[in-house]
């Protein structure tokens, strides 16, 4: 398992309960620096429990959670966004009826001292993630686009743009192509590409092993509170993960 | 923004056109232009003389203030029957305060937090216990409606000591002798929400509270502050405008208030505001308290009688609803 610092996270006999019922029961999980995670499971396999904890949204009832190998003791949802843990839900992460530019400051306006909104300055800036981050200004899109126009591959986008404008040090992406046709999954894991370019980490959840394939450079496999498997992409084909998830699916265990 | 391309900045500009705000404000100035345009013809004589625009100028403004303070409570998703009463119950703890103390200045501003408190009522009641806002005005407009006839006893007062006062001058005197001081007001106060909802924090804020409030708390926007800040304001500003509209006729009813909910929601509906939150314009706003505010001369002055007023009402308020759902499915 190596030193503790050599992991962004390291999350330690995570146990959690809902009443009698156990989500998770000693898990372990970790991501490394500029590592993409895949975490697979079926629903209920209690990959949002997993991550609702390492976001601050739960208090796991037993483990440790370490962060650049220092223990996080008191952990919310604030506190994990200034560590740099940022979740990309995929409803919920933009205001559909605002602008391109509002939505990429949102929550985090730039001000004048008086507490005016730097409005030209966030529009360039809105402008500059476009470019580089999305290569959105192909699309015809500026900051003044409201982002319903938006498909919903390039709203991942914008929101995956957002986190790392923020200086997010690991995106968590919540089934971010759940709802997407082919060509928007293939833009989502482009965005997914973009995070690991720029040195930062990524957890991406799914319960469909091809959309996170290509994406993701180790996979955990979760079923029913706990880890039954964890590959490296190098080590494992796509056909053999997919012959171990439906063994998984079978019998609970991956061999 | 010069460093831009040209190409790119057509692109903007032909992004700003499509954009819902901006139709949706100029469809309604067009609609304003229109009902202006049926009136002059109608009546030339009343239409194309000076007086009748002044005197919309003193009767306007009451309701303009507090559609103004509407507006982002509306852009929140939320809505507000109450501040009609809160208007009236304000307006009598300045009538009664000045009286008894005789000191004007001190019984506005007492009226003024009267306000500001009975708003927050509502949104700490929308808030912290969780009672629909359409629920809990319904209960508070009869609160504070019930309070003033306890309190009043069905009675009215006279201000007419305060007329002369700088207060009464600054509030609802006529500047140069001709234009009423409560235009001024609800234009400058139009300016203010213009800035705060543009131009600062809050604004944003209020935003993305009514467009998508979850992700609005994700992004660490403090959306139960936002919202009992919108009710809170909005009392303040019922209050202001019930100090004015009692000023102005220098006499204290009672009923002060009535008649005003529905004329005031539909004004901030006109302007394009959204009742599922997340858009709205102060323009907009501004322009349908105009509409709805100078149809009731314009239609007595154009020769039909009083009991038209409402059916016109209702036709405005049809046809530009209509238009805003139509451009905003286009958009």
């Amino acid at each position: 398992m190596g030193t503790e610092n050599d992991k962004l996270v390291r999350m330690v006999n995570i146990q959690k309960f809902f009443g009698e019922v156990a989500a998770l029961r000693g898990e372990n999980f970790e991501v490394g620096y500029n590592e993409v995670v895949g975490l697979i499971g079926d629903n209920g396999a209690g990959k949002s429990t997993l991550i609702k904890i390492l976001t601050g949204v739960y208090t796991p009832d037993k483990g440790e959670i370490y962060f650049k190998g220092e223990e996080i003791t008191y952990h919310s949802v604030e506190r994990a966004r200034e560590l740099g843990i940022e979740t990309v839900y995929q409803e919920r992460a933009l205001g559909e009826q605002q602008a391109l530019w509002r939505n990429i400051f949102m929550g985090r306006e730039m001000t004048t001292g008086l507490g005016f909104l730097q409005v030209k300055k966030a529009k360039k800036e809105t402008e500059k993630i476009l470019k580089e981050v999305i290569g959105f200004t192909a699309a015809g899109l500026t900051p003044d686009s409201i982002v319903g126009r938006l498909s919903g591959g390039e709203k991942q986008g914008v929101a995956i743009a957002r986190a790392l404008h923020f200086k997010a040090e690991l995106i968590i992406l919540d089934e971010p192509t759940m709802a997407l046709s082919l060509s928007e999954t293939k833009k989502v894991l482009n965005f997914v590409k973009e995070v690991k370019e720029q040195g930062r980490s990524c957890v991406f959840i799914t319960h469909n092993i091809y959309h996170v394939y290509p994406a993701a450079d180790r996979f955990v496999v979760l079923d029913r509170g706990r880890t039954v498997g964890e590959f490296e992409k190098k080590d494992v084909s796509l056909e053999e993960l997919v012959d171990k998830l439906y063994l998984v699916a079978r019998t609970g265990e991956i061999s | 923004m010069e460093s831009l391309s040209p190409s790119l900045t057509r692109k903007r500009l032909k992004d700003y056109l499509k954009l819902n705000e901006f139709r949706l404000q100029w469809s309604m100035f067009a609609v304003l232009v229109a009902v202006l345009a049926v009136f002059i013809i109608g009546s030339p004589r009343v239409f194309l003389g000076s007086s009748i625009y002044y005197s919309f100028m003193s009767t306007i403004p009451f309701m303009t203030i507090m559609a103004l303070a509407l507006t982002p409570v509306i852009i929140c998703a939320e809505i507000d029957l109450s501040f009609p009463s809160i208007m009236g119950f304000a307006a009598w703890v300045f009538v009664s305060l000045s009286a008894l103390t005789g000191n004007p200045t001190l019984a506005l501003v007492i009226s003024l937090i009267t306000g500001l408190l009975a708003g927050l009522l509502n949104g700490i009641l929308v808030v912290k216990v969780g009672v629909p806002s359409l629920i809990v005005t319904i209960g508070t407009m009869f609160l504070w409606r019930g309070l003033i006839m306890v309190c009043s006893a069905g009675v009215g007062k006279t201000l007419v000591p305060v007329k002369g006062t700088i207060l009464f001058k600054s509030l609802v005197g006529r500047i140069g002798g001709v234009v009423p001081a409560q235009a001024l007001w609800a234009v400058a106060l139009a300016f203010l929400f213009w800035l705060i909802l543009n131009r600062r924090k809050l604004g944003s804020h209020i935003y993305f509270t009514g467009d998508n409030i979850e992700s609005a708390r994700m992004m660490g926007i403090p959306v139960n502050k936002v919202k009992m800040l919108v009710f809170a304001q909005l009392g303040f500003f019922a209050a202001f405008a019930g100090i004015l509209a009692s000023l102005e006729v220098l006499y204290y009813w009672p009923t002060l208030g009535e008649g005003y909910l529905l004329r005031t929601i539909a004004s901030v509906f006109l302007g394009g505001t959204s009742v599922f939150g997340g858009m709205g314009t102060i323009f907009g706003t501004f322009v349908g308290c105009v509409i709805i505010g100078s149809l009731e001369a314009g239609v007595i002055s154009i020769g039909l009688t009083g009991f038209w007023t409402q059916l016109i009402y209702g036709l405005v308020i049809v046809i530009s609803v209509g238009i805003h759902s139509i451009l905003r499915k286009r958009a």
